[in-house]
């Protein structure tokens, strides 16, 4: 399902196994603990996250199949990634998404809830697929795009030609923080990375209010209204 | 005043006549009309394109005719905002891709009317947009700025585009982001790169209301001014 490594400061998240690592609830429930498991270790605040995954894949979004044949898993699956997200987002360290593979639709999201997208520009692209295969895309979804792409003609590209967008590509619409020409190349840059954020030093916590607040309109809509200023309704683990 | 021909699975809609094309109750009703029709003909795969003949796009609403009415011209000029307000609310809401294929000149309502789609080319020789409100003393209808924080992202090329008062160039506009493409030296070579992105989009047959659904939803604020109801603005409780 996913794995979780410490090197030094650095929290290395990976989606194992060779498969789409489709974002079905068991998954979703697997990242959510790991993340929980994250934000209470003693040093979070002085840590930093990259997530990566094995394989071909990202991931290519929710398990579409299973929502098939059980419907009501389709609202299932929504509110845990919300969940996730929202995790993401109120977590006190910095977080580096390492793209090694095709992220689509929720996958593309969850890639995107990371504060940098670094990725590899040899194979695999991020694909908000939902006009091709028509499906419905939840506002919370538009409001990550809104949130991570700021200009309308590349949000429009990205949503309304359902772009397989390379990370080339991704770099010039903004999306993507910087292309490697592989895999490997692209966690061990995630990696430095993650060792020169640690090196600048910094209070997490701090770090994690700011991007909330940077993300409040995404947060509004993964977990509804809360009273600006105030803590976002997160349990924030370590501190209760 | 303007007609509208299926050729393939292009519609395209053109505002006839060597004239300036201005906003006018009835032109408004006219191309109102129009794209219903082309909405009641959709089909997966339908794109519109939307050009003009001789000098003008469309150099914004009629203010001879509103003017005409000597103490009743505000009253025209608010009837004439308030009407045009379906027509931009009609193109968010197509289901289908839309491009402008700006012949000439787009100023103020014929420039929002050309920005109300999801593509904008514009010739390179010639044709500015303009919006001239600043310099005539007219105030912006507050839907035309919400479409223009929608559509243009910096916040300098809004004010460019709002607050300057400024004639913006083909080159000026695809340097500042507000329109896709000033690549070609006339009109004719402006329609027929329309028409190639169009039939490349055709290509992919997407569903029309999905489609739409999904533009609506990349503008939320505007479409809460022009009264549409995106599908998906429902809170997280769906």
């Amino acid at each position: 399902m996913c794995s979780l490594e410490k090197r030094d400061r650095l929290f290395i998240l990976k989606l194992t196994g060779d498969g789409e690592h489709r974002l079905n609830p068991n998954l979703l429930d697997s990242l959510r603990s790991t993340i929980n498991q994250i934000r209470s270790d003693p040093s979070s605040s002085q840590s930093v996250l990259i997530t990566t995954s094995d394989g071909k894949f990202f991931s290519n979004g929710y398990d579409l199949a299973l929502a098939e044949s059980n419907p009501s898993l389709s609202v299932v699956m929504d509110a845990k990634l919300r969940s996730l997200v929202a995790d993401l987002i109120s977590l006190p360290m910095p977080t580096i998404a390492a793209v090694t593979g095709h992220a689509s639709a929720a996958g593309c999201i969850l890639a995107m809830s990371h504060d940098y997208v670094l990725m590899r520009r040899d194979r695999g692209f991020l694909y908000m697929s939902e006009l091709d295969i028509e499906l419905i895309v939840p506002a919370w979804f538009m409001a990550v795009i809104r949130g991570k792409i700021g200009s309308p003609a590349a949000r429009r590209d990205v949503m309304l030609t359902a772009a397989k967008v390379t990370a080339d590509v991704g770099v010039k619409m903004g999306i993507v923080d910087s292309a490697y020409g592989s895999a490997t190349e692209t966690v061990e840059a995630a990696i430095k990375l993650g060792e020169e954020i640690v090196q600048r030093g910094g209070d997490g916590h701090v770090y994690g209010k700011m991007r909330e607040s940077l993300l409040r309109e995404v947060l509004i809509h993964t977990i509804g209204e809360y009273e600006s200023g105030s803590s976002v309704v997160r349990s924030t683990g370590s501190k209760l | 005043m303007c007609t509208l021909e299926k050729r393939g699975d292009l519609f395209h809609l053109t505002l006839t006549g060597d004239d300036e094309h201005r906003f006018h109750p009835d032109t408004i009703a006219s191309v109102l009309s129009l794209l219903e029709q082309a909405k009641s003909q959709s089909t997966k795969g339908s794109v519109l394109i939307t050009t003009g003949h001789g000098k003008f796009f469309s150099n914004g609403f009629d203010l001879a005719w509103a003017q005409s009415a000597g103490h009743g011209a505000i009253e025209r000029m608010h009837q004439m905002v308030k009407s045009f307000k379906p027509v931009l609310a009609a193109l968010l809401d197509l289901p289908m891709p839309t491009i402008a294929a700006l012949n000439g000149h787009a100023a103020a309502s014929g420039l929002m009317f050309a920005l109300s789609h999801d593509y904008v080319f514009m010739r390179k020789d010639r044709g500015v947009l303009y919006m001239s409100e600043v310099d005539i003393g007219l105030p912006v209808p507050d839907y035309f700025s919400a479409l223009v924080v929608a559509k243009v992202g910096s916040g300098i090329a809004r004010r460019e585009l709002l607050l300057s008062g400024k004639k913006l160039k083909g080159e000026d506009a695809v340097a500042l982001g507000i329109v896709d493409s000033a690549a070609h030296d006339s009109a004719e070579g402006v329609v027929e790169a329309t028409v190639s992105l169009g039939e490349s989009l055709a290509a992919k047959k997407w569903n029309g209301e999905v489609y739409a659904s999904i533009r609506r939803s990349l503008y939320p604020e505007l479409c809460r001014m022009l009264e549409l109801t995106a599908n998906n603005l429902a809170t997280h409780n769906h």
